[in-house]
């Protein structure tokens, strides 16, 4: 999950964040780490670039970006070969 | 109202050579740093917490340094009310570093977050949701300051009372050239400051 921090870390651009900052069930929105709609692109773009995962559902996506943990396992779950 | 009561209360600058306000050196860039670096660290100087500037482009980073020098905390909305402080910009480049950003990103996957600052005016959006101001706006492109235009616009603005203070001046940049200038004009009974016309305003901008 370190890695994943790092990787949040630099696509949305959080300079004023080290990857400790960020606590592994910490929400990712809102009252948690504050990220908005448009990071919420990133990520999306996160999982696609560096991952080959496409999220197409939104619904999904609330569930996906709840905190790094379930982001974590969610690439777990999809990567190519997971299965 | 006349253009005896509409006065430049301060005036700061960030060029690559460094931070002005009022004329004297707030941090200079001897190390000649880029744009990336040198606007962190006038951020970093101005002590100020804001998140969300990291996530800014050049050109609303130059726009938010700039007038969180000139303000220097103020809290100008409540002072004048919301609706009656406004903004008016100009520059050259429109957001052409924003433009050139995304247009590399479109090569792989387009980034949502650089697609948001393809607009000059983003600046504005991002001064009004900071400094809490409501009032008229407008960010204007040309190849050179317009002295003539921007004293006319903003004295037009507050002669016809639809503002009482207004932060206008140039923000501009292009890779590692940016310079902005932004100025502070109200509507006071006070004479005690300088008076808002064209010869103001170029003295200001040249000496930037």
């Amino acid at each position: 999950m370190a890695d994943l921090k790092k990787q949040i870390i630099a696509q949305l651009n959080l300079k004023n964040l080290e990857p400790d900052n960020i606590g592994d069930d910490q929400p990712l929105f809102n009252e948690g780490l504050g990220l908005d709609s448009i990071d919420a692109l990133e990520l999306i773009v996160l999982l696609q670039q560096d991952y080959k995962i496409k999220l197409t559902n939104a619904e999904e996506g609330q569930q996906v970006f709840r905190s790094v943990r379930t982001m974590a396992q969610y690439i777990m779950d999809h990567q190519p070969g997971s299965k | 109202m006349t253009d005896q009561q509409t006065f430049i209360t301060s005036c700061c600058a960030i060029t690559p050579r460094g931070a002005k306000k009022d004329g004297k050196w707030v941090l200079e860039n001897k190390e000649g740093e880029g744009a990336d670096l040198f606007l962190a660290s006038v951020y970093q100087h101005l002590g100020v917490d804001y998140p969300k500037f990291y996530k800014m482009d050049h050109l609303c980073q130059l726009g938010f340094l700039s007038v969180e020098l000139l303000l220097n905390g103020r809290q100008i909305a409540s002072e004048y009310g919301p609706e009656n402080v406004g903004f008016v910009f100009s520059n050259a480049n429109s957001s052409l570093d924003a433009d050139l950003r995304y247009f590399e990103s479109v090569k792989n996957i387009p980034s949502p977050a650089q697609f948001v600052y393809t607009l000059p005016n983003i600046v504005i959006g991002e001064l009004s949701i900071r400094h809490g101001c409501k009032g008229e706006n407008a960010f204007f492109v040309s190849e050179s300051f317009d002295v003539d235009l921007l004293w006319f616009y903003v004295q037009d603005l507050i002669s016809r009372r639809r503002l009482q203070a207004c932060i206008c001046g140039w923000i501009d940049c292009l890779d590692d050239d940016f310079k902005a200038l932004v100025y502070l004009v109200e509507s006071r009974t006070s004479n005690t400051e300088l008076p808002f016309d064209t010869e103001r305003i170029c003295k200001i901008y040249n000496e930037s």
